[in-house]
């Protein structure tokens, strides 16, 4: 009699290895190059694309099947947020702007990052790394959709949410962030996954996220909190991806490791820039507080990282540069970033304000070597002038920086007394930065940053008013005609918090909700 | 009896976010898929050029020859945002699950008579690759098509893609003797005569850089061709009616995806078409092309499992394939 002898059973690598490499081939009627024409021009060198390892397994239907259990409950969680008003919950509507932050300069990166994580997993001619960057970019439309659509209740209650995609375009401090995703997008996809993938993913991300995710649980907001826990197994895999793909191009040839490491530098100065808008949030705009920027920089970059690049170190790997001037600059960027907002709240789409007596007595805890000495005194004095009805809103224009965009409000390390400003001469034309490091970036490539789109520039070139608009007209008002071009509402959107009227509802909506008459 | 349970009512100072609102009114509460969607993609002040791609703005109108006032009078008939999508195809995946259950823990794998076995394995395995090929489209298109309202079906159709290719692995490792079957088909693909018109049509398709053209080429014509060929002509009438009722259960994610998916691929090639005379000329030329050239790419390929009844079959298939486009505003 004949046994049939059983099949024998596949581990699940080997499995796996059938699901996704077995797909690809050697093209030959058309060469690889036609097919994968971005592989090379950053002079990575990949010899072998097999040596991939994987950073997760995941076939298409087991990713369905997660990932759809995960959307059911979050938004029957939304669901029951926005019908049970849980926006009233929170626990004071300041909290409320640092929402406003997120929908604004966050969530449409997220899309950016679907964008992003597509080309690459177009581009990339090894199979492993395409189906891994293509689940991310999948998971990233995720991220900007719940994010949209979980805020959207705050959006049909409170002002400075209604136009995040045109103001994205617009708006002075928006133009931090997106520049930021701007760059990596319109780098090589080798520089995107070093940018995106590891330094912003795996690197920097906790300083994003945990900020904002803690933030919204402590203050009350089920909302928020519950998409980014929801976002967070998401993140587990973005983040080994993110590592993969660095270990994967710097064991493939030791030419890769200058350009690496070049890249490395690059955007952990370009992310930390960026993080200063999260710094302040943390510091200013939480009524009930984590923990301080300097103390969310020390647990997550110096504890977490160090040992990240103390791993990184056997393949030839330093740790980013500039770290010094960061550990100077910890005690002082969020006070830095909330000041300039205080002054520019005129042309911002969400409220300031200056923080309560307790909130300052935090601060000067938290910021024992800075805020007593520089700050305090400033934010109390301006107090004092608001009191006597001298609120001044600058309505000048600041230089930015032609790297980061930052308007020039950082201090020289080691003086915070005195702005520092780095300059360039390139073909003729002035060019000024806030820092080394983005000087440095900028001569790295100045023929890609010479473009930024600089929001202060824009507006004196005239590009920033609506069609019709005259500025040569008698009485014309530059500050109302651009805030037109922002689509940003005039004494709903901006200025304090303080007599606004996201206050006056969230004050008269609470009471019925609470109360009885 | 009603219920009538009661929830502090507060006036909502808006309905939707003003880039929605402009396009549907400012009264209407948005639909989740019109937020997650209409206008997402930046449209303005780009800072910096790809350095891959210097001619163009990051997202840019201009890589395609199709013209659009508006991209996004594209809509997907089935308002696929992730949330709906994935609901649908994990739905779907339960249905496949259980097909599989049920033609494994039945052994009916081993019940198939042999030739028609070798047929299965022959034809069905090189579309691993087909597949494939599928997914590097569907991901060309989200990453450099303009506006989400065209891009997003095309993640979706990527990964799409990508799961049938699985779902065909898991049809040859279900009905081969070992692994090795995907190293034959493999190399049928590579070097099989039936197969080269095709992987010749797939891998032009790779360095197309018009992504209307190539959703011509790919969702248009290899898609509307192949599926209607393959999966329900061949494996879901003819197969079935040999006894290989079996394998119409293996593949049925890909029977009721592609009469999902169609309409969606209706609905744009209609949209694009009613949009000019230009449009519409454009996509006749491509359409007519793309057709002509994955039919006779794909007939050897049902020869393999139609022999002789491969000619008038395909030229059904391309009949209703025509009248289905006619529909859709296009003359062929």
């Amino acid at each position: 009699m004949d046994m049939k002898v059983s099949k024998k059973k596949l581990g699940l690598k080997e499995k796996y290895q059938h699901m996704t490499r077995g797909l690809g081939w050697e093209t030959t009627y058309q060469s690889m190059d036609e097919v994968f024409p971005y592989a090379k021009y950053e002079g990575i060198k990949i010899h072998d694309w097999d040596k991939w390892e994987d950073p997760f397994r995941l076939t298409m239907d087991a990713y369905w099947k997660y990932q759809a259990e995960k959307e059911r409950k979050l938004y029957a969680i939304i669901d029951a947020y926005a019908q049970n008003n849980g926006h009233l919950s929170v626990t004071d509507a300041r909290y409320i702007n640092a929402v406003k932050l997120f929908l604004n300069g966050i969530s449409p990166l997220e899309y950016m990052a679907h964008r992003g994580f597509a080309h690459a997993g177009r581009q990339f001619p090894g199979v492993g790394p395409r189906v891994a960057c293509l689940m991310q970019s999948l998971d990233e439309i995720r991220h900007a959709q719940t994010q949209i659509h979980s805020l959207s209740n705050y959006n049909k209650y409170y002002n400075g949410f209604h136009e995040y995609r045109h103001m994205l375009e617009r708006v002075w401090y928006l133009s931090v962030p997106r520049s930021f995703f701007d760059d990596a997008i319109t780098a090589g996809p080798f520089e995107f996954m070093v940018a995106i993938g590891f330094s912003f993913e795996y690197v920097l991300t906790n300083l994003l996220f945990v900020p904002f995710v803690s933030g919204a649980a402590y203050n009350g907001d089920m909302g928020t909190m519950t998409f980014g826990f929801s976002a967070q197994s998401d993140e587990a895999r973005h983040m080994t991806l993110g590592l993969e793909v660095i270990k994967f191009i710097l064991e493939q040839d030791p030419d890769n490791l200058p350009i690496v490491q070049q890249w490395i530098d690059k955007w952990t100065w370009r992310g930390y820039r960026v993080l200063t808008l999260v710094g302040m949030m943390m510091d200013y705009m939480l009524p009930k507080r984590i923990m301080s920027w300097k103390e969310a920089w020390e647990v997550y970059f110096e504890e977490n990282g160090g040992a990240l690049f103390k791993d990184l170190a056997r393949y030839g790997i330093r740790p980013p540069k500039w770290l010094d001037q960061i550990e100077q600059d910890k005690d002082h960027i969020s006070h830095q970033a909330w000041a300039t907002f205080y002054n520019y709240a005129a042309a911002c789409n969400f409220h300031t304000w200056i923080p309560t007596d307790d909130e300052m007595d935090w601060l000067s805890q938290k910021y024992p070597n800075s805020f007593d000495k520089y700050y305090r005194p400033r934010l109390e004095y301006w107090r004092e002038e608001a009191k006597k009805g001298n609120r001044f809103y600058n309505k000048t224009l600041p230089m930015l920086c032609q790297t980061c965009q930052i308007p020039m409000i950082f201090t020289e390390p080691g003086d915070p007394t005195q702005i520092c400003y780095r300059e360039v001469d390139y073909k003729g034309n002035k060019y000024h930065f806030c820092s080394d490091g983005c000087k440095e970036i900028f001569e790295h490539e100045p023929e890609k940053y010479i473009q930024s789109w600089l929001p202060v520039h824009q507006i004196y070139q005239g590009n920033c008013f609506n069609e019709g608009v005259d500025p040569t007209a008698e009485g014309f008002d530059p500050l109302a005609a651009v805030l037109d071009y922002y689509h940003l509402n005039f004494g709903r959107d901006n200025l304090d918090f303080e007599g606004s009227e996201d206050q006056k509802n969230f004050d008269a909506w609470r009471g019925m909700a609470t109360k009885n008459t | 009896m009603q219920i009538d349970l009661r929830t502090v009512s507060i006036k909502p100072l808006r309905q939707t976010f003003d880039h929605i609102a402009r396009r549907i009114g400012p009264d209407k509460a948005a639909t989740r898929y019109q937020e997650g969607t209409l206008d997402v993609q930046a449209t303005h002040n780009f800072h910096y050029r790809p350095t891959w791609d210097p001619d163009h703005e990051i997202f840019d109108a201009s890589r395609s020859a199709i013209r659009m006032v508006d991209w996004y009078a594209f809509k997907d008939p089935r308002q696929f945002y992730y949330g709906a999508y994935t609901l649908a195809r994990a739905k779907q995946q339960e249905t496949a699950e259980s097909n599989f259950d049920f033609v494994e823990g039945r052994g009916l794998a081993d019940s198939l008579p042999d030739a028609l076995k070798d047929t299965v394995l022959k034809l069905l395995l090189p579309l691993r690759h087909v597949a494939w090929g599928g997914n590097m489209n569907g991901a060309f298109i989200t990453a450099y098509g303009y506006g989400t309202a065209l891009t997003q079906p095309c993640l979706y159709h990527s990964m799409d893609q990508l799961g049938i290719a699985q779902y065909l692995t898991r049809v040859g490792l279900l009905l081969g003797d070992d692994p090795s079957v995907l190293d034959e088909a493999k190399k049928s693909w590579m070097e099989g005569e039936a197969w080269q018109g095709l992987r010749r049509y797939v891998e032009d398709s790779f360095v197309l850089k018009d992504p209307l053209e190539l959703f011509v080429a790919q969702m248009v014509a290899l898609d509307g061709l192949l599926y209607p060929l393959v999966y329900e002509t061949i494996v879901d009438d003819v197969l079935a009616s040999q006894g290989g009722t079996p394998i119409a259960m293996l593949t049925q994610f890909m029977t009721d995806w592609y009469s999902e998916t169609r309409k969606w691929v209706d609905a744009t090639v209609k949209t694009a078409a009613a949009e000019s005379p230009e449009n519409k000329a454009l996509l006749e030329k491509w359409i007519t092309h793309w057709r002509d050239r994955a039919a006779s790419a794909l007939m050897p390929v049902a020869q393999l499992a139609l022999g002789n009844q491969a000619d008038s079959l395909t030229s059904e298939v391309v009949s209703q394939f025509n009248a289905r486009l006619a529909k859709a505003g296009v003359t062929l």
